[in-house]
């Protein structure tokens, strides 16, 4: 078999690709929930009411998306310029360390300036945090992947290191975690007693911001350009290794602001399991939302809305909530090969 | 502490045996994933599949199959994930980063689930009679390499000769051959009739068998039940070694020994020092070497030419 390009993506042809690998991914998960003993109807009932069927699910929903919003936006800026980041993981935690190194007490301002100057101390930590594997990659070749996937490790280290050592909250029962933020330095909620919180409003607006970036902007071009064909975009006098490095403070800091929101704006504190793994669902939140930044919103609000979904559901159904890492990670293959056959023809011979 | 101490662990036998044991694991997976590359296709998933492969094997004589049924049942799974690999990236081109990491979502998810579903009730994770030493006559004999190099389970002889075979087979038949043009000049292999999208698919699934017998290794040989999060970064450090050997099997073989080594070096160090450094800096330290062997060897690498490059038929 061998692929041929369309010459224009019919408009059928874009619904009914990205809907076929929705229904794969349905179909497969089905034959999962059967093989647990469960009827997928009453399952997928559950995980949407979980997701979605009243105002504390639909909250729920939308703080989970939170972070996923910053991590997919990195992680979608990245890929577009071919920067392989798979360590927004490493740039959450290190842009949450930072979150709670100044907002712990250390620094004393009024909120209008206290949060601020986290958020952007807390961004250039991230910032900084991937800045490394982009020059090891243009300086020396080094491939990013693997360094960005390492740093992971090595930060998740250290970071444990802190909460045991200088970070550890003296009052934490010997916990390893750390002190909790001042008022000043928390995000306001966005309903009184309800967990949705500002980091939501933020992640909109960078979504906002970082799709201005990549269309109206002259980096965003040059980031598009790189990504597209480095040697063409060298040759077209883009000087490309600085444009990497800028792709990569772009990303890093975005991840770092998944980090900072969690903290400052839902957790208080910093532990070590701050993230279950949104850096890396930030990848199939990007490849979902096609890599679109505004997307980015979509995607990690229906991404959350499976994991949501999916707690609620393992609660009353005897269906391990494992099923919505399965159901993300297939709904990540499918996609990807949808938005294949929907660019190219398959021709048999 | 004494530098003293901390030297003469470099010539005890329990240090060596250690460390060939820790590098098994690393050998069959850093092999897989060579394969795999040397035949133009990034395996990302092997992460995931070392976790599959972990399970698979290790649930395989749990339900009382015989313990080499559990390598194969392992290898196996690998390939299945393996052909999916192989489906996505060769005939379809897709990214082999982005499919690379769904693959190890994937993997790592399933077997996660289908752990609780078919152990729900355990707390702490059932045993079962793994893998037992196995000394060679003779050749264990030999002072401290001996015992660790031939007083070792079943499991770390068939690492051996995986390198061995995996040598021969690239270097010495046509096979081998083929493997290794489809990563360098895949237009001519296809101009000599050869598939490529075979070839890559074959090479992806029997690189992707190894990754598993890889994991299975942890829960056989290594330990003896499975844990959550077990391979712990084990596929990433395959990754490394690969580019670390120069795609070639002999160097990723020292490779893997001289990280396994500082692996188990580190563990030691820890105990003599007695807490004075926090052990995470121990910890963080295999992942930091791989780092910095990365930027060595990376201004002299020699990556296979059509690495990460689809092949479309006709195409130049």
């Amino acid at each position: 078999m061998r692929l041929e390009p369309r010459p224009s993506s019919s408009g059928a042809a874009k619904i009914l690709w990205p809907a076929g690998a929705i229904l794969a991914t349905v179909v497969f998960s089905s034959v999962l929930v059967m093989i647990a003993g469960a009827s997928p109807f009453t399952v997928f009932w559950l995980v949407i009411k979980g997701a979605a069927g009243s105002q504390f699910a639909l909250l729920e929903t939308l703080t989970r998306a939170t972070p996923l919003i910053f991590t997919g936006l990195a992680v979608a800026v990245a890929f577009r310029a071919k920067l392989w980041n798979i360590g927004a993981e490493a740039q959450l935690y290190l842009g949450a360390v930072m979150t709670v190194v100044i907002g712990t007490g250390a620094v004393t301002l009024p909120s209008a300036g206290l949060i601020p100057l986290i958020m952007i101390a807390a961004m250039l930590t991230g910032a900084l945090t991937l800045l490394g594997p982009a020059i090891l990659k243009t300086k020396f070749g080094v491939d990013e992947v693997v360094t960005t996937l390492l740093l992971n490790f090595i930060v998740l280290l250290f970071v444990s290191m802190l909460l045991e050592g200088p970070l550890k909250d003296p009052m934490g029962m010997g916990w390893p975690q750390s002190k909790r933020v001042i008022a000043d330095a928390q995000l306001p909620r966005l309903i009184k007693g309800k967990r949705l919180h500002f980091g939501f409003i933020l992640a909109i607006a960078s979504a906002i911001v970082v799709w201005v970036i990549m269309k109206k902007t002259t980096l965003g071009y040059e980031m598009r350009a790189v990504g597209h064909n480095a040697e063409a975009a060298r040759f077209a006098g883009i000087p490309v290794n600085r444009v990497i490095a800028k792709t990569a403070l772009l990303s890093g800091g975005l991840a770092a602001l998944a980090g900072f929101s969690e903290v400052a704006g839902l957790k208080g504190n910093l532990t070590l399991d701050l993230s279950p793994g949104y850096g890396y669902t930030g990848i199939v939140v990007a490849m979902l939302a096609m890599l679109n930044p505004l997307g980015v919103i979509a995607a990690a609000i229906f991404v959350a809305g499976i994991f949501v979904g999916a707690d609620a559901m393992s609660r009353s159904a005897n269906v391990p909530s494992y099923i919505a890492e399965v159901m993300v990670a297939t709904s990540l293959l499918t996609m990807v090969a949808a938005i294949m056959l929907m660019r190219y023809r398959v021709r048999w011979r | 502490m004494n530098v003293s101490e901390a030297f003469e662990i470099l010539f005890t036998a329990s240090f060596w045996v250690a460390a060939i044991r820790i590098a098994s694991p690393l050998i069959f997976a850093t092999m897989g994933e060579l394969i795999c590359e040397r035949a133009g296709v990034l395996n990302l998933g092997i992460e995931g599949i070392m976790v599959a492969g972990a399970f698979s094997g290790w649930f395989t004589v749990y339900m009382g199959g015989d313990l080499w049924t559990g390598v194969f049942v392992a290898a196996l799974t690998g390939a299945m994930f393996g052909l999916l690999h192989g489906f996505l990236t060769v005939p379809l081109g897709l990214s082999q980063h982005v499919t690379g990491i769904g693959i190890t979502l994937l993997a790592a998810s399933l077997t996660y689930f289908t752990y609780r579903i078919l152990l729900p009730e355990v707390s702490s994770p059932p045993k079962i009679e793994p893998f037992q030493p196995f000394a060679v006559p003779l050749l264990s004999d030999i002072p401290v390499i001996g015992p660790a190099l031939f007083n070792q389970t079943p499991l770390t002889y068939l690492a051996y000769f995986t390198v061995a075979a995996v040598a021969f087979i690239f270097y010495r038949t046509p096979v081998g051959v083929a493997v290794r043009a489809v990563g360098e000049n895949p237009a001519a292999v296809e101009a000599q009739g050869i598939s490529v999208t075979a070839v890559r698919i074959g090479a992806v699934m029997a690189g992707s068998a190894l990754m598993a017998v890889g994991g299975a290794f942890l829960t056989m040989s290594a330990f003896n039940s499975f844990f959550f999060e077990m391979i712990n970064g084990r596929g990433w450090i395959a990754i490394a070694l690969v580019v670390f050997g120069s795609w070639r099997p002999g160097k990723a073989l020292i490779g893997a020994i001289l990280f396994a080594a500082f692996d188990a070096y580190q563990v030691r160090l820890q105990q003599i020092t007695g807490g004075v450094i926090p052990y995470q800096i121990f910890l963080m330290m295999p992942f930091v070497l791989s780092i910095v062997a990365l930027v060595v060897v990376a201004r002299r690498a020699t990556y296979p030419k059509a690495l990460m490059v689809p092949y479309q038929k006709g195409e130049r």
